[in-house]
């Protein structure tokens, strides 16, 4: 009987990874015949099929599945990896966000994407993207996962320069992969400190050897550089400090990616993996530390980077840095549940927010500045509103999604004894909700500063803004808190599969109402400064130099490391390379030139010569012979 | 007087030599391909010599190879010879050096 559910199980998570599998590999040629509706529409569809497997799975599945496909490499006796999923609640409801929201982006794509010419090739991108996510995802062991990881590095490459024809988009695919390479080199170090330590890349098997302790001291050794090089991974996918500078260039990328891709879902991978290996991480406190220290200094300086960007699609990327750094905050100080719910409110009201603004850069014919928009709530009424809902969202006005997840967080770090962290908690959320009000004044009202045709976007764009904008307002209730009447349901869903401390279930009105008055303030400040927006730059003084320019951290990166690795590798070009590799064989050829200058006279093209040569020879030769026979 | 081995094998390496010499001294292509016709049946009186000396038949088999083999080389090599006279009208081979480098 248990047979028959494993492969009813099988066959699910095999059809929801395989699907859009096939999909990757069709809608590529595909597009051309079938026409870009049919397409774009056919593409959504098969996702939709993986998210109803996903559905299913998640309403079946109780607690604990692991499947084996087939075997990928077998080390001696033991089976070092396996093509194999691992489906429990963290796996499931990460994989319906991925597969849903999936879904909502794909047709919404249909209409974004529509007229251009590589219709097809994006579709098959996207797709290829879930089905590596879905790996990430799903895997029961690291080099699963790393496939994934790499798989969803590679979709995101190629999807920033999905526009390749500009110089600047495929400069900005470049430096998200190479500076997700460093990340993935932690990742890979400590796949090998790992294997070392436990002998075993399983993650089920690996917990189940941490948990039960009395682990060597060069065993503890080996994981403590694990967990670090983890960190250093989670940090590169999940744009993190030191690691988030590639994010902000990945909005060189067609809107609807930034969505799915660099908000919702592949950014967050990095939150799962640490969410995922807790147990692990609960050997070093101070590896937790660190991940806390990081994303709450990541979530202030994104914020305060934020404020100064008039790129719509920058302001958003950099406020997916903070809320990223939320996570790791939340995380850091063992309240992984707190992270993860942020995670899916996260990734419905960014989703939201990166589409209806790329519905206000369709209607504005690709203009992404903020300073020429202005005055759109009249001409584009539904992508207002929906935005309306993302921000409120965000910018944590209750009983809206972000507003419950943002407060999880909030209270954890607070009953963490943290005062710093809870301080960089609480300017974060008052400069998020001002640089969202700042979005949404800027964009929406105030008079119009463009000479543009405005038009709102078609249906089917509209219409994925209104499923997402309902998500992002109720998602909150999965898990609301007891306090406040709900029933804290993520908490319970995933039960002990991960730790999180006890959470203080009194209501505390005063931090609650200290809260809604920071998301108040944010909006009110920002309504003050932009109710009479006209255009131009907004922060004159010079003193605003070092956020205007991102605290220079690019030139400072570009300074530091890649003027320098520049420089070697150009001695290694001219010195070793052409020096000593092609020297060394230049040399060689002209030794045989010279050396067969002078034998070519032998070649006098008389064939008696040539003879007379040949007996020479054979007389010698017998000579030889016969001298050593003797 | 009896004949034995060393007189074959006298006649065999003479007339290899003759044809030796005249292989490296003649211009003539023609000369040349009869100085080789020399060299290969001087190794033929060898063969069958020692094939004699041995009382196997051997050296026969060989030497009917090597007769036939010489007769299709021959007709190879008169083809050539046509040709280079038709290309120079001449067939001395000291002057056929187009091929030298």
């Amino acid at each position: 009987m248990t047979n028959d559910i494993d492969s009813i199980f099988a066959v699910l998570s095999g059809v929801a990874v395989l699907l859009p599998l096939l999909g990757a590999g069709l809608w590529f040629w595909l597009c051309p015949r079938l026409g870009e509706k049919l397409t774009g529409y056919a593409a959504s569809s098969f996702l939709g099929i993986s998210f109803l497997c996903t559905l299913i799975l998640f309403f079946k599945v109780d607690s604990f599945v692991q499947l084996e496909f087939a075997r990928w490499i077998s080390v001696g006796p033991s089976n070092l990896a396996s093509f194999s999923v691992l489906l429990d609640p963290l796996s499931l409801a990460l994989g319906l966000v991925v597969t849903g929201v999936g879904a909502l982006i794909h047709i919404y794509s249909v209409g974004y994407m529509h007229g251009d010419p590589g219709f097809g090739r994006f579709f098959s991108y996207l797709n290829l993207f879930v089905v590596a996510m879905l790996i990430l995802i799903w895997s029961d062991n690291l080099l699963g996962i790393f496939l994934g990881w790499e798989g969803v590095g590679l979709c995101s490459y190629l999807l920033i320069s999905f526009w390749n024809k500009d110089l600047a988009n495929a400069q900005a695919g470049k430096k998200a992969f190479i500076v997700n390479r460093i990340g993935d080199f932690g990742f890979l170090i400590a796949m090998f400190c790992l294997y070392r330590a436990f002998g075993t890349l399983n993650i089920p098997e690996l917990l189940v050897l941490v948990r039960e302790g009395g682990l060597a001291d060069w065993q503890l050794e080996y994981s403590l550089w694990a967990c670090l090089g983890l960190v250093l991974g989670a940090a590169g996918k999940s744009a993190q400090i030191p690691l988030f500078v590639w994010l902000p260039d990945a909005m060189a990328g067609p809107t609807p990616v930034s969505a799915l891709i660099h908000a919702a879902t592949m950014v967050t991978a990095g939150v799962y993996l640490v969410c995922r290996l807790q147990g692990l991480f609960l050997l070093h406190p101070q590896v937790l530390e660190l991940v806390a220290y990081m994303g709450g200094a990541t979530a202030f300086f994104a914020a305060t980077i934020a404020i100064f960007q008039f790129d719509i699609k920058k302001v958003l990327a950099y406020s997916t840095i903070s809320q990223l750094g939320l996570m790791f905050l939340a995380v850091g100080l063992n309240a992984p549940v707190a992270a993860y719910f942020h995670l899916i409110t996260h990734a419905f009201f960014k989703a939201l927010l990166f589409l209806g603004a790329g519905s206000v850069i369709h209607g504005m014919h690709h203009e992404q500045d903020m300073r020429k928009m202005g005055g759109l709530r009249k001409k584009m009424p539904l992508s207002f509103w929906t935005m309306t809902i993302g921000v409120l969202a965000i910018a944590g006005i209750p009983p809206l999604s972000g507003f419950v997840s943002k407060d999880e967080i909030l209270l954890m770090t607070k009953l963490a004894d943290r005062p710093w962290l809870y301080g960089l908690g609480l300017a974060t959320a008052l400069m998020t909700a001002f640089y969202m009000g700042r979005l949404w004044f800027m964009t929406f009202f105030g008079r119009t500063r463009s000479d543009h045709e405005v038009h709102e976007s078609p249906a089917n764009m509209t219409a994925v803004l209104v499923v997402l904008a309902s998500l992002s307002a109720v998602a909150g209730v999965i898990n609301w808190p007891r306090a406040w009447g709900g029933s804290e349901w993520l908490s319970s869903y995933f039960g002990d599969l991960v730790y999180q401390g006890s959470v203080d279930s009194q209501v505390s009105w005063g931090s609650l109402l200290m809260k809604v008055g920071i998301a108040v303030a944010g909006l009110g400040l920002a309504w003050w400064k932009y109710r009479a927006f006209v255009g131009g730059d907004d922060f004159r003084s010079s003193s605003f130099r070092l956020f205007k320019g991102k605290y220079f951290i690019d030139e400072i990166y570009d300074f530091l490391f890649v003027r320098n690795l520049r420089r070697a590798g150009e001695l290694c070009w001219r010195v070793v390379d052409q020096g000593m590799i092609d020297g060394s064989l230049h040399l060689l050829g002209r030794l045989a030139n010279s050396v067969a200058l002078r034998f070519k006279r032998l070649q006098t093209g008389v064939l008696q010569a040539y003879v007379l040569w040949v007996w020479i020879g054979i007389i010698v030769l017998l000579f030889g012979a016969w001298s050593l026979g003797s | 007087m009896t004949i034995g081995i060393a007189h074959l094998l006298f006649l065999s390496f003479g007339i290899f030599a003759i044809g030796l010499c005249g292989f490296l001294t003649r211009r003539n292509a023609l000369s040349i391909l009869l100085s080789l016709e020399l060299m290969l049946n001087s190794v033929n009186i060898a063969l069958v010599s020692f094939s004699k000396l041995h009382g196997n038949e051997g050296g026969h088999i060989i030497y009917f190879l090597v007769i036939t083999v010489a007769a299709c080389e021959t007709a190879v090599g008169l083809a050539i010879i046509l040709n280079l006279f038709r290309l120079k009208k001449n067939i001395r081979v000291d002057e056929a050096t187009e091929l030298r480098v």
